[in-house]
């Protein structure tokens, strides 16, 4: 019977590329908008804990008390023993050492007197280890916008806005003004590698990143840091991040010196960011509940539509003799070809504009100009497993539900005014 | 009744007319901290939360005006040196070869990391132009009697909006000063001890800044040596004896 059905479907495309090809294009959508809100989550909680946070990073409790002020005076100390303690508790998990600061680029003219100068927000990160992460963890090559990547120590990158604002290009010297770890003024000169943009206004109006040991000898931070950061293996989980939180502070913080290291995760560093974070799961939750919804009642429309249009088909049907239940049950199971073969396509388009996205992504950066929170500028969807599966519910479940409730008509149509009907 | 509070209040006129006036108190303590000029070597002991620092210095100093400070160690610190001229401060760093002038939010930063910032050294001591003194009442600090006189600020432009300072009634030196903000939050404390007798004026031997704000146990200023009233040459005040 299947097989002839799909004869049926194949050869009749009048009665089934419609509802086929609205099918595919409801679940293409339903596909593509869950892919794409999880992606656009996992952005927001990828970039943070590229940038700044870390699935988990571990600070002495005073820092961390006051962490949004970048209080670098409240710094790490001893940060290479306690990296090896870490590497060998957590071996699966990277942990990198970052210093956040803050200061001004002095920009000199020829005679050394101050030509421009401005606020700058610094990472300091390991650029010059090989095999270190952490300039493709930040994507500075791809972010690169003149000259080329730090090369040597003392040389950064700052931002291509800000470089033009002071008028700074590649090559050139700069002085760092800056407060060391133990609060007195400090200088420092650095040559300006190359600029980036991060597509991100926050880095944009005034970054500079260096690499961590030229920041240590700036700052007077030998063998400190303000921050290590954490990775897991799989990117960030909420459950994983909290088992090693947990085992870290018990191992190492304590609660009554303000200098001992204290473990938070990527959702404790932030309000904003786990308020955000927790919205954003509920609101793309609810978003994709609507629209899967949505989907459905068109779908299910489709399968009524479809029902109804074939009143005639279906009265030829029952005056030649043939049962009514048998007309019900042909009719379900074509929408169930229909809607598996529609939600196929559909998942397989759905898939593929996904990827596409998951691949290329969406630019923002122009929307989020004069933003004051650090958000990506790009968002990407992402594929999960769900995504294969989720557009069946519209596609076949609705349409099929459809059918049903519109063959019921089938069974209150009476043989003997059948003739009267088909006449007219 | 009548006489009665009439007696209570000449009585209390008659108590308020034995404390001499702010300005009076603040001429005579005047006449021991301020000199013509100044040439004095310093340590300074920052007692941070964690550890403590010692930082040397030499400062050459024409009233309250001009500076000129050269650190001496620890090493990192050496030969970094400061200009004051008037409201402009500048500083040479070694390690960059350059002189950059310190303005706007930079002033706020720390000297060295001490309780002192910027904006404190650049801070002249001109109480009259810029304060109404008032003596207050009369304590007796660290077994000296003190005249407590607070200076409330004729602008809304200077640091700190009020001041307190306890003046040694015999010697006139100030043995404390403290610093509020508009709000009357204590942002600062001076403490200043080893009162010596230094030719024909009293001058401290020691001096503990503290900012409230911050942790630690404050920065002790000494004065190793000092000298009065000596010549200094004028090209020490020019941008060029930075370098």
């Amino acid at each position: 019977m299947i097989r002839f059905l799909l004869k049926g479907l194949i050869r009749d495309r009048q009665r089934s590329l419609l509802p086929a090809i609205v099918v595919a294009a409801g679940v293409s959508l339903t596909v593509l908008m869950v892919c794409y809100l999880t992606g656009v989550l996992g952005d927001f909680a990828d970039f943070s804990a590229k940038f700044s946070t870390g699935h988990v990073k571990i600070m002495t409790r005073a820092y961390a008390d006051n962490m949004n002020q970048m209080p670098i005076d409240l710094s790490l100390t001893g940060v290479n023993e306690l990296l090896d303690e870490v590497r060998k508790d957590f071996p699966d998990m990277e942990w990198v050492i970052r210093t956040r600061f803050a200061g001004l680029l002095d920009v000199p003219d020829e005679n050394g007197e101050t030509r421009s100068q401005g606020p700058v927000m610094g990472i300091a990160l390991d650029l010059f280890t090989p095999g270190s992460k952490e300039p493709s963890r930040l994507g500075l090559e791809k972010s690169l916008a003149r000259g080329s990547l730090p090369g040597s120590p003392g040389e950064i990158l700052i931002s291509d806005e800000f470089a033009q604002k002071l008028g700074v290009v590649p090559g050139e010297m700069v002085t760092l003004m800056g407060s060391s770890m133990y609060g007195s003024m400090t200088f420092y000169n650095f040559r300006v590698a190359g600029t980036i943009r991060f597509g991100t206004s926050v880095l944009d109006r005034g970054a500079m990143i260096a690499d961590i040991r030229d920041v240590q000898a700036a700052l007077d931070m030998d063998d400190a840091s303000s921050e290590i950061l954490g990775y897991l293996p799989g990117g960030y989980n909420e459950e994983q991040a909290e088992v090693v939180r947990t085992v870290f502070n018990s191992k190492y913080s304590d609660p009554g010196n303000e200098f001992s290291p204290v473990m938070l995760k990527l959702t404790d560093q932030s309000e904003m960011l786990k308020w955000y974070l927790e919205i954003m799961e509920g609101v793309s939750f609810l978003i994709v509940f609507i629209f899967v919804l949505a989907m459905s009642i068109v779908l299910w429309n489709t399968g009524l539509i479809g029902g109804l249009r074939r009143y005639g088909e279906v009265g030829i049907r029952l005056a030649i003799g043939e049962e009514k239940g048998h007309i019900y049950k042909s009719m379900i199971y074509e929408s169930i070809l229909i809607g598996i073969i529609g939600s196929a396509f559909g998942t397989v388009i759905g898939l593929a504009f996904s990827y596409w996205l998951q691949e290329v992504g969406l630019d923002i950066s122009n929307m989020m100009k004069g933003a004051t929170i650090m958000m990506p500028g790009e968002f990407h969807a992402k594929i999960i497993p769900q995504a294969f599966y989720i557009g069946f519910i519209p596609g076949l479940f609705s349409s099929t539900l459809g059918t049903m409730l519109s063959g019921i008509g089938i069974y209150k149509r009476q043989t003997a005014s059948l003739f009267k009907e088909l006449e007219t | 009744m009548k006489k009665l509070l009439i007696l209570i209040l000449s009585g209390a006129s008659l108590l308020h007319a034995q404390y001499p006036s702010g300005a009076e108190v603040m001429d005579r303590m005047d006449r021991n901290m301020s000199s013509r000029n100044r040439i004095l070597t310093s340590t300074m002991i920052i007692h941070g939360p964690r550890s403590s620092r010692t930082i040397e210095s030499k400062t050459w100093a024409v009233g309250d005006k001009k500076s000129y400070s050269e650190y001496l160690s620890p090493p990192r610190e050496a030969g970094t040196k400061m200009l004051k001229l008037e409201d402009a401060l500048w500083i040479y760093s070694p390690s960059t070869d350059r002189t950059i002038q310190i303005s706007g939010h930079m002033l706020r930063q720390s000297v060295m990391g001490s309780d002192l910032s910027y904006e404190d050294m650049m801070d002249d001591a001109a109480y009259k132009e810029n304060y109404d003194a008032v003596v207050i009442g009369e304590e007796i600090l660290r077994d000296k009697q003190c005249w407590v006189v607070e200076l409330n600020a004729k602008t809304p432009d200077v640091s700190y909006q009020i001041r307190k300072v306890w003046v040694d009634s015999e010697t006139y030196v100030p043995l404390r000063e403290d610093l509020f903000a508009k709000s009357g939050k204590l942002l600062k404390r001076t403490d200043l001890y080893d009162i010596k007798r230094m030719g024909n004026r009293w001058f401290p031997g020691k001096i503990v800044f503290k900012d409230m704000l911050k942790s630690g146990d404050g920065t002790e200023f000494i004065i190793d040596s000092i000298q009065f009233d000596t010549e200094i040459p004028d090209y020490l005040f020019t941008k060029a004896s930075l370098r």
